[in-house]
């Protein structure tokens, strides 16, 4: 039983959304918008942990992976839609399939770039490491601009269209999954690695670990998740455009990472719900949003700079989240 | 342990659950009539934003002090997408699903009307974009209309404006980063060789550049009667002005992409005798405009522009709608918008077409000493 109880969550928090999902009609979708949004920075945040969380590395190309795989599930759903009805059928199970693969697609072609990145850029280190991957993610938004208006990537108005086919089970699915996944990794004799990387770069490679190899690791299956989570933006959001992708998006991700606490997964999952919740409830506040929020997260770093709930909270009790 | 980890794990999912349950309480207000408005209040595209919602808080003010619509006061909700993608979609679920609004106006930036459009269409509720002019919008649904002209249609102004100048020989300078750009330019080469007109050369630029120094060139060896040059305001102004340095002496004209007062500012004499088309001049004659230049100008103590105007149309559009239905039902009111016909707006007479896109006049401007002075009205 103990063996297996990560996988048993896994199943439960599956069943659990699929149920809540079903149940989706119930709710205001308000309600329903944000909860997806939530989970969503929760797949975008949970991912950038590994990289720059258990990892140490300091990435700023989030929204670029994120816009890689929202516009390649985002095509495949548009213009091979009527091919994967073909395969699949047109009832739930064919839609749900269709999805599935749009979102596959998305996520592994963020992981190819991820890995195309990773593989010259993480011999860098710090700073270096964050402009190159800066730089990525400008690269990426301004390519997808300057394609032509009415192209199958539509250029600076982007794509619309796209059905919304991002329900609470495939969110938080995903998410789910996701967590899974990186706690897995993270927590695996192998995946000690990650944190020695982090702790200690010099020493670790010393100790015979091939840094570059756990860093490449970490910034492909972190690129690949950031895609899944791009993906999903764009079912939610229906509508795409590469001035959504900006440097900003990357630093909200970054935002709640360092505000959950570097390297907790636990931290970054309620920072990521806290920060959208919060970013709702201030809509009333319009013009003093901006600054609420960006007071609290001065705040915050000043009374609580190892984040909200940081990893060394858990790994006391015995085990690293 | 095993407790633990599940709590940890059903942890985000029951908030959740918590929260979309506790979104089950509706209000439900029968003494108004709620409408919506989505604006950029706040970012890049603000200035944009605070002219529609001046324009629409106008139409508000002015019919509730006629006594309302169908006997109940309208209430006009304001949500801020702070001009950030993503977040228009999210503040229109809010609008249409808590809020219970009987249409919605906005956005004027093209993408974000298109994040709110799909999410009226499937709740079926009316949705008028004062200012986006691009022709996807209103392609989503029959819910989805729009009181401003499309920019196919400012090519072709600007392309039946230039040849009846006389201008045989122009050139052509492109934003290759916006659709608009791209649009106007491909509409006015269509119309303009169509009638014997000869585009002699053909330049583009991007976006945020600073240097236009090899296009222009270009452009002034091929000895051309005008320039033809749709883009925004900021990259037009530095344009102008190192077109003058390079000794272009030839008019330039563009779209609505021109109208800011920042033009002026940045270009200075440089666009002085340029031209370009607008949907509405303030100084045009006509009794309604200068009746509505005056009140804004009373209340506010500056000229309105061109959003304020089109924010304006929108509502009251929206207002004649749900009058003239007799009902705030979504599907009445989207009959009688679709049949709209001459409808008396600021912004000139709207009718909308069987793809619910307006035809109407544009008017075209030109730059005299630094001051915008109206010329003449194109019919479509």
């Amino acid at each position: 039983m103990k063996r297996y109880q990560a996988q048993i969550l896994l199943l439960a928090a599956l069943v659990i959304s699929f149920v809540i999902s079903r149940f989706s009609d119930q709710f205001d979708s308000y309600y329903l918008d944000i909860a997806l949004t939530a989970g969503i920075s929760i797949v975008l945040a949970v991912s950038l942990n590994l990289v720059n969380g258990h990892t140490g590395q300091f990435s700023l190309g989030h929204a670029g992976l994120m816009a890689v795989g929202a516009y390649g599930s985002a095509v495949v759903s548009l213009e091979l839609r009527p091919g994967l009805a073909g395969i699949f059928g047109t009832g739930e199970f064919g839609q749900g399939m269709a999805f599935i693969t749009a979102l596959l697609t998305g996520g592994l072609l963020a992981a190819v770039f991820g890995w195309m990145i990773g593989v010259p850029s993480l011999r860098l280190r710090g700073d270096y490491l964050a402009i190159v991957t800066l730089g990525f993610n400008e690269i990426i938004r301004v390519i997808l601009q300057n394609t032509k208006p009415g192209s199958v990537f539509g250029g600076a108005l982007g794509l619309s269209g796209i059905p919304s086919q991002a329900t609470i089970f495939w969110v938080f699915g995903a998410a789910a999954v996701c967590v899974y996944v990186v706690t897995s990794m993270v927590n695996s004799t192998w995946g000690r690695g990650f944190l020695a990387v982090r702790d200690d770069e010099v020493a670790a490679s010393a100790s015979g670990i091939s840094t570059t190899r756990y860093k490449v690791t970490a910034f492909v299956v972190g690129a690949f998740f950031a895609g899944i989570g791009g993906g999903l933006y764009a079912h939610q959001k229906g509508a795409i455009n590469p001035e959504g992708f900006n440097f900003l998006k990357s630093f909200d991700v970054v935002v709640i990472v360092i505000l959950g606490g570097m390297g907790s997964t636990v931290g970054v999952i309620a920072a990521a719900i806290i920060l959208t919740v919060l970013n709702e409830y201030l809509r009333d506040y319009e013009q003093y949003r901006m600054i609420i929020f960006s007071l609290l997260l001065i705040i915050m770093m000043l009374l609580r700079p190892q984040g909200l709930l940081p990893a060394s909270l858990f790994e006391k009790k015995g085990r690293a989240a | 342990m095993l407790a633990r980890l599940l709590s940890r794990a059903v942890l985000p999912l029951g908030i959740t659950l918590a929260f979309l349950t506790a979104g089950c309480s509706k209000k439900e207000n029968t003494n108004e009539i709620v409408i919506g408005e989505v604006a950029s209040l706040t970012g890049g595209t603000a200035a944009w934003g605070k002219a529609q919602n001046d324009g629409v808080k106008m139409a508000v003010e002015e019919i509730n002090a006629a006594g309302g619509l169908l006997g109940k006061k309208v209430k006009l909700l304001t949500e801020d997408d702070q001009s950030k993608n993503g977040e228009a979609g999210t503040v229109t679920k809010k609008l249409v699903s808590r809020e219970k609004v009987v249409g919605m106006l906005g956005e004027i930036s093209s993408s974000k009307s298109l994040e709110m459009a799909p999410i009226c269409q499937k709740e079926g509720v009316p949705m008028i974009s004062p200012g986006s002019t691009n022709t996807k919008v209103t392609e989503v649904g029959d819910f989805i209309f729009r009181v401003c002209f499309i920019d196919p249609f400012q090519g072709t102004v600007m392309a039946k404006f230039a040849l009846s100048k006389g201008w045989k020989n122009m050139a052509v300078l492109t934003d290759v980063k916006e659709d608009y750009s791209v649009g106007l330019s491909q509409f006015f080469k269509e119309y303009y060789s169509k009638n014997d007109g000869k585009v002699a050369v053909e330049q583009s630029f991007s976006k945020g550049d600073k240097d236009f120094k090899s296009q222009l060139t270009a452009i002034k060896a091929a000895n051309v009667d005008a320039i033809f040059l749709p883009g925004y305001y900021t990259e037009i102004g530095l344009i102008a002005k190192q077109a003058r340095e390079l000794g272009i002496t030839v008019p330039m004209c563009g779209g609505d992409g021109w109208d800011d007062a920042s033009l002026m500012q940045v270009a200075g004499s440089a666009v002085d005798g340029c031209f370009f088309s607008n949907h509405f001049s303030t100084e045009d004659k006509s009794q309604a405009i200068q009746a509505f230049v005056k009140k804004y100008e009373a209340a506010r103590g500056t000229k309105p522009s061109t959003f304020v105007a089109l924010g304006y149309d929108a509502a009251m559009l929206l207002f004649h709608g749900i009058k003239t239905a007799g009902t705030t039902d979504g599907k009445a009111v989207r009959d009688v918008l679709a049949k709209t016909k001459d409808f008396p707006g600021i912004t000139g007479s709207i009718t909308l077409d069987e793809k619910r896109n307006a035809t109407k006049a544009a008017v075209i401007l030109t730059i005299d000493k630094g001051e915008v002075k109206y010329v003449e009205t194109v019919q479509p």
